[in-house]
């Protein structure tokens, strides 16, 4: 099974073959290194850009406007803020121009914690994200969803922001890429780059196929009766191994991955709320203010009387920074014994 | 067609006709000053077009103030005291749409470009009145945030300077594009102070990867009220693309003439070698930054329209008779357009949900 890694530069792969991607580029983007999560290892488009992320969103901004395609990388999120008026402005053109001018590009940056990277490696930026508007936002949590989404992300004529966990890069998912080959090894001999010996090297790229995720579209990952738990991302495989956890006492579990932050998959959540009655929202962001909120002031202002429990939103602490030791990281954002916790208390809770 | 698109950019010089007979009784009287300037070469029809549009410019810049000093305009920006900078650049750009023609990231003192480029004086007028009949925002933004599809004019944006790397990313499409096209940026002395001015050098100059852009700085020495010593150390700004192998030059941006042949020189060599080149003008800001600090006139400054109008007068290009008419037919012509603007509809309440996204789709998500 391909990793998310992987997943994403066969869907770049594809999408500069099929879908007439003429740039990938960001810092260390291009050859050698192919990208410090090696995404955009031996693709023929990329290149590297100067170490400037306003550079590169203005850079995007002004490739979309002439008319081409490309996917642009800002190496960690973390420094993505310095951008955040750029993409202010690339959010609001279309609207600004009374529908003239469209602004079809891909921004893809690795986010949140997991992987120990402190302070500036750990930002979560989805909660920002959703205040951009004119963007669409999407966060895959596994690889097959990273491949689709990635497509669906370069077929649209809109901004769109694919946040990447960072946790996640070497995640293997457990469905394959339509198109990849069943063993693993055949396909880390085609396009992994080889770590020693490298020079001349070129990817041998699997027959892949068009394969969409329709961004906006959520998808159940455990269906349950007691409580609905929407997450995203990393925090996809936490809820989802709680969820297992749980079924064993006959708490039953409905985890829905939202895949897409905006626009979102509200008719999924809304039907599966007024199954069970009860709802605790799940993301890794700061709690203040989160994503979530918005999430749960929607379920309260819609499925009032359908709740049989206060709505819940569990996220990470209100910190200025996720410190490096694991002991700090740990009790920044939720681990499995929080969201075991904030599940078994919405569902012990009685109106 | 682009040669042809070159030479006659620019709207119809409305004063032609009527500069024209006068004109050549005058060149009897004044043939002596005629001969000595020679206005570096340029064609009588190129100085007469020049002329038009550059009144054509100021008069329209005089009816947005007065719009916006009679209360029927939120705020006023704009550029008189640059048309002598901005008239040429329009005139000379390859004008078109899609990456084989030049792509225009202008600030907010642009009127005289977009002028030159065809603009009718009532679609600035609807701009600033908000009209839904806008074509550049439908009534969603301020004066002169003007935008061209047609013309390759990119939106201006309100934050200062974004427009620079901007524009690198559209040269990077006509680069690819083959086509000798390139990318016209303009902005304002003190803007250059953002990081993205420097982004914009960086990336235009990478060895081996040069974009094909025009960078420009309309120079008149003050952001809104701080003096040009106020921010900076360098002598001239123009100095700074030097350090980036960056070609570049100060002009006097007041006269039309020089700065005509300047830009028509980098214009040549970035087609030619599809590498930057930069260009500092030095320009009057004649009604001060915005209506925020009042837009009343600065009768100190040099004003290049009465200026070159004195020199065709001299060389008896044109007379005090066919200039007088020049400014009369804009001046009604603007009149006009403020009546009609004002008989035209609003953007409506509901419309803000529209254009969020392409095809309006998941615009409200209550709706979703
Ligand atoms: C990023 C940003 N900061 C501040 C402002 C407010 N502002 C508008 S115009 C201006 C001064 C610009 O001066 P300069 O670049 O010299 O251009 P000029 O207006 O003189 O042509 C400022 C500070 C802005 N529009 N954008």
């Amino acid at each position: 099974m391909a990793s998310v890694a992987q997943a994403i530069r066969m869907a770049l792969h594809y999408g500069e073959t099929n879908m007439g991607v003429k740039d990938i580029f960001g810092q260390d983007v291009g050859a050698p290194l192919g990208g410090v999560f090696t995404a955009t290892q031996g693709l023929k488009t990329a290149w590297n850009s100067p170490l400037d992320e306003r550079g590169i969103i203005s850079m995007a901004m002004g490739i979309a406007m002439g008319g081409d395609r490309c996917v642009a990388e800002i190496q960690f999120a973390d420094y993505i803020f310095n951008t955040i008026d750029l993409l202010k402005i690339a959010g609001n053109t279309l609207w600004c121009t009374n529908g003239q001018i469209q602004l079809p590009m891909v921004v893809m940056t690795p986010v949140g914690a997991g992987i120990f990277g402190s302070v500036y490696h750990s930002h979560s930026f989805d909660a920002w994200a959703s205040r951009l508007p004119g963007w669409k936002i999407v966060m895959p949590s596994n690889p097959l969803d990273a491949y689709g989404l990635m497509l669906a992300a370069i077929q649209d004529p809109n901004p769109v922001l694919y946040l990447k966990s960072k946790a996640l890069m070497r995640h293997k998912g457990d469905e394959l890429i339509p198109g990849e080959p069943a063993d693993e090894k055949e396909l880390k001999a085609m396009i992994d780059k080889p770590v020693q010996n490298s020079e001349g090297w070129k990817p041998r790229w699997p027959g892949l196929e068009e394969y969409i995720v329709p961004i906006g579209k959520g998808k159940i990952t455990r269906s349950g009766e007691h409580i609905t738990v929407v997450t995203y991302s990393r925090m996809v495989h936490l809820c989802d191994e709680v969820a297992d956890k749980l079924a064993q006492e006959g708490i039953s579990v409905e985890v829905i991955d939202l895949r897409s932050i905006y626009p979102y998959d509200w008719q999924m959540i809304k039907s599966s709320i007024e199954k069970t009655g009860r709802v605790l929202f799940v993301n890794e962001d700061t709690e203040v203010t989160n994503f979530g909120e918005h999430l749960a002031y929607r379920a309260t202002q819609e499925l009032f009387y359908q709740l049989m429990a206060r709505p819940r939103v569990l996220a990470g602490k209100n910190l200025p920074g996720i410190g490096l030791h694991p002991n700090l990281e740990k009790n920044s954002v939720p681990q499995v014994h929080d969201i075991e916790l904030a599940i078994r208390e919405v569902v012990a809770e009685v109106p | 067609m682009s040669k042809k698109t070159t030479v006659k950019a620019g709207s119809k010089p409305a004063a032609k006709k009527a500069a024209k007979p006068t004109a050549k009784t005058a060149v009897k009287t004044s043939k002596k000053t005629a001969r000595k300037d020679n206005f570096g070469g340029l064609s009588e029809d190129i100085l007469l077009r020049m002329h038009d549009l550059m009144v054509k410019s100021r008069v329209l810049e005089e009816r947005l103030i007065k719009i916006y000093k009679a209360g029927e305009a939120y705020f006023w920006i704009g550029g008189p005291g640059e048309e002598a900078f901005g008239v040429p650049l329009g005139m000379l750009a390859r004008k078109g749409q899609g990456p084989e023609y030049d792509w225009f990231h202008l600030h907010y003192r642009c009127t005289p470009t977009l002028l030159a480029l065809g603009m009718n004086m009532i679609d600035s007028i609807r701009l600033i009145m908000n009209r839904s009949t806008d074509p550049s925002t439908g009534g969603r933004n301020f004066a002169n945030h003007y935008c061209f599809p047609q013309w390759n004019v990119a939106p201006v944006t309100s934050p200062i300077e974004v427009q620079y790397p901007i524009a690198c990313g559209t040269a990077h499409v006509q680069k690819r594009a083959g086509k000798k096209a390139l990318s016209i940026v303009t902005g304002g002395d003190a803007g250059t102070a953002e990081g993205d001015f420097a982004s914009a050098l960086i990336l235009a100059s990478r060895k081996g990867q040069e974009l094909p852009v025009l960078i420009t700085v309309q120079n008149n020495k003050f952001g809104i009220s701080t003096p040009f010593e106020g921010q900076h150390g360098e002598t001239n700004i123009a100095d700074r693309a030097k350090a980036f192998n960056i070609r570049s030059r100060v002009i006097n941006g007041n006269d039309p003439v020089e700065t005509y042949l300047a830009i028509q020189e980098e214009m040549e060599y970035i087609r030619k070698t599809g590498k930057p080149s930069f260009i500092e003008a030095h320009v009057s800001r004649l009604y001060g930054h915005s209506s925020a600090d009042g837009a009343n006139k600065k009768a100190h400054l040099v004003d290049p329209v009465v200026v070159f109008e004195n020199r065709l007068l001299d060389a008896g290009i044109l007379t005090e008779k066919a200039i007088k008419k020049i400014w009369e037919i804009y001046e009604a012509e603007g009149i006009a357009a403020q009546e009609q603007a004002r008989q035209e509809p609003v953007p409506t309440g509901e419309s803000v949900w529209d254009h969020v996204f392409v095809g309006n789709e998941n615009a409200d998500w209550r709706k979703f």
